[in-house]
């Protein structure tokens, strides 16, 4: 599942969370220059992956590589030096509720550079007119909708330039018009600043109008890879599953659980009578 | 059997869980300080976060250092009398109040409204991912969140603990002298005579530091610490108002007994 000329690479990576694995043995390749679609679902580690290339979280075992670099053994400076080439955009946002949209995308622009204020004020209005939301400037996040945050978040996310970005859930409580307008900026940011791009999600629809590759993620390794119109076809069982959303298949409706006559204690009633 | 080996299992976890803990916050706690040198390359972080924990904390100390001052005097007169020394009842508030009241009833006061916040703002940023997308920027959250708040908080307590006194003493002039009629020159002479610049004020401003460091440190532990949900948070910032209490209370009876006993 790993190309050599991938730009991101996670290699035998094992990762729990306490006592609850995640990933046992996960090989996975991003390319440069794609929209690569992460799908699963819930507790399939989705996110976890993110926060892997993000290096918020290091695996037990395993190698993150950005490159020829391995991010799960950065040093905190340099840690934080490569995340300067990242762009994230959060489930919801994740906006500086004290501060107005302008200052919002203004933010990492402020921190990084010592650009004068001239030139961030053009470069946030640039970002937020790629987005959309050059007039939204002066708002509070209070005042946005969740489509309207999530772009906001979108512009600031790629303030500084990114060569990657990583989307999480970017759909996620989204009406229509708002889940075509994120999906058409993933796929138009991608293409026009020429980077790569990672996001997660369960919107099928959405995701495989936007996405060059899918990966599909269950029991803790990949179990489907290949180009959405490749997984509509495909005669995988899990696959169909999850692409057509049946109840029941190979992901079972009901979880682990003891016998239903012993929960019910229906042998001990029958004795009884 | 069963039952003693359970009750020291409880104990042994207990303690493992506290020292785990104390270990993981003087661990941030020094990752903050050793990240604090924005405080000083942008003031005006410092300068915000000590009107949020300061400025807005004043109306509260203001007020009950005047109610303070103003028992103390009653109380101070009522006792004094018997005696028929009415007028050392300004030593009486005023050593009070510098030694012992001033900065721990601040304190109490400090972790309450400012403490209390700022878990609350911490808590709040770590649950919508504020503290996340930093990072992911770039931004190390202990230094641009963390280090100006607690250095905000660190600096506030000993002035607001300074201001507490100064409206008590002015409490117990007002209650003893203006209404009262104790003699105005002999409240602030007997004042003046007795309380040392070293021994007493110096003292209780060193407490105030020391108050300063604790709540402040704890407030911002229990933020970044916090499970970041609502109910977490809210636990959160309960443990800061409850830890913070004990432990200046604890701190405020060690450094009593160092600084004022066998002194006379």
């Amino acid at each position: 599942m790993i190309k050599k000329t991938d730009l991101l690479q996670l290699s035998s990576i094992n990762f729990a969370y306490g006592q609850t694995q995640i990933f046992a043995d996960l090989n996975v390749g991003f390319e440069a220059g794609k929209v690569t679609a992460i799908m699963g679902g819930s507790g399939s580690g989705k996110t976890t992956i993110l926060k892997l290339i993000g290096g918020q979280v290091s695996p037990q075992q395993g190698r993150v590589a950005w490159g020829d670099r391995a991010i799960n053994q950065m040093k905190h400076n340099e840690l934080y030096s490569y995340r300067k080439s990242l762009g994230m955009l959060f489930q919801f946002g994740a906006l500086f509720t004290d501060l107005n949209v302008f200052e919002n995308v203004a933010f990492p622009l402020r921190e990084q550079t010592a650009l004068p204020e001239s030139a961030i004020k053009d470069l946030v209005l640039m970002k937020l007119h790629a987005v959309g939301l050059r007039g939204a400037q002066k708002l509070m996040p209070a005042e946005l909708s969740g489509g309207m945050a999530r772009r906001v978040a979108l512009a600031r996310a790629i303030a500084l330039d990114p060569s990657l970005m990583l989307y999480d859930e970017p759909f996620t409580g989204l009406d229509p018009i708002s889940t075509a307008i994120t999906g058409n900026l993933i796929r138009t940011l991608n293409d026009a600043l020429g980077i790569t791009s990672v996001f997660v999600t369960h919107d099928i629809k959405a995701s495989f109008k936007v996405a060059d590759e899918v990966i599909l993620l269950s029991r803790g390794t990949v179990t489907a890879r290949g180009t959405p119109s490749e997984l509509l076809d495909s005669r995988d069982p899990l696959v169909r599953q999850f692409v057509q959303g049946e109840v029941d298949g190979p992901v079972p409706f009901h979880v682990h659980s003891e016998a239903y006559r012993d929960d019910l204690k229906l042998e001990s009633k029958e004795r009884n009578w | 059997m069963t039952l003693i080996t359970r009750i020291l299992s409880k104990i042994g976890s207990a303690t493992v869980d506290a020292v785990w803990t104390l270990g993981t916050a003087s661990v941030f706690i020094f990752r903050v300080l050793s990240r604090s040198a924005i405080v000083l390359r942008r003031p005006r972080l410092l300068v915000a976060e000590m009107h949020f924990a300061g400025v807005l904390s004043l109306v509260i100390i203001i007020v009950s250092g005047l109610f303070v001052g103003l028992v103390l005097g009653l109380q101070g007169y009522e006792t004094l009398k018997r005696y028929g020394s009415t007028g050392a009842v300004g030593t009486l508030v005023a050593l009070s109040l510098v030694r012992e009241l001033g900065p721990v009833v601040s304190a109490l006061l400090f972790a309450s409204r400012a403490g209390s916040a700022i878990t609350a703002e911490i808590g709040i940023m770590k649950t919508t991912e504020q503290l996340s997308a930093m990072e992911m920027m770039a931004v190390d959250p202990h230094a641009r969140v963390v280090a100006p708040m607690f250095w905000g908080g660190f600096l506030s307590m000993p002035l607001l603990a300074a201001i507490f006194s100064a409206m008590g003493i002015i409490g117990g002039y007002l209650i003893t002298v203006v209404v009262i009629g104790v003699d105005s020159g002999a409240f602030w002479s007997q004042m003046q005579a007795s309380v040392d610049f070293h021994h007493d004020i110096l003292n209780g401003v060193i407490k105030s530091i020391v108050f300063g460091a604790a709540v402040s440190s704890i407030a911002v532990y229990e933020g970044y610490a916090s499970v970041p949900t609502a109910e977490g948070v809210s636990r959160a910032v309960t443990r800061t108002v409850v830890t913070s209490a004990l432990a200046v209370l604890a701190l405020d009876f060690v450094l009593t007994a160092f600084m004022f006993t066998g002194v006379h």
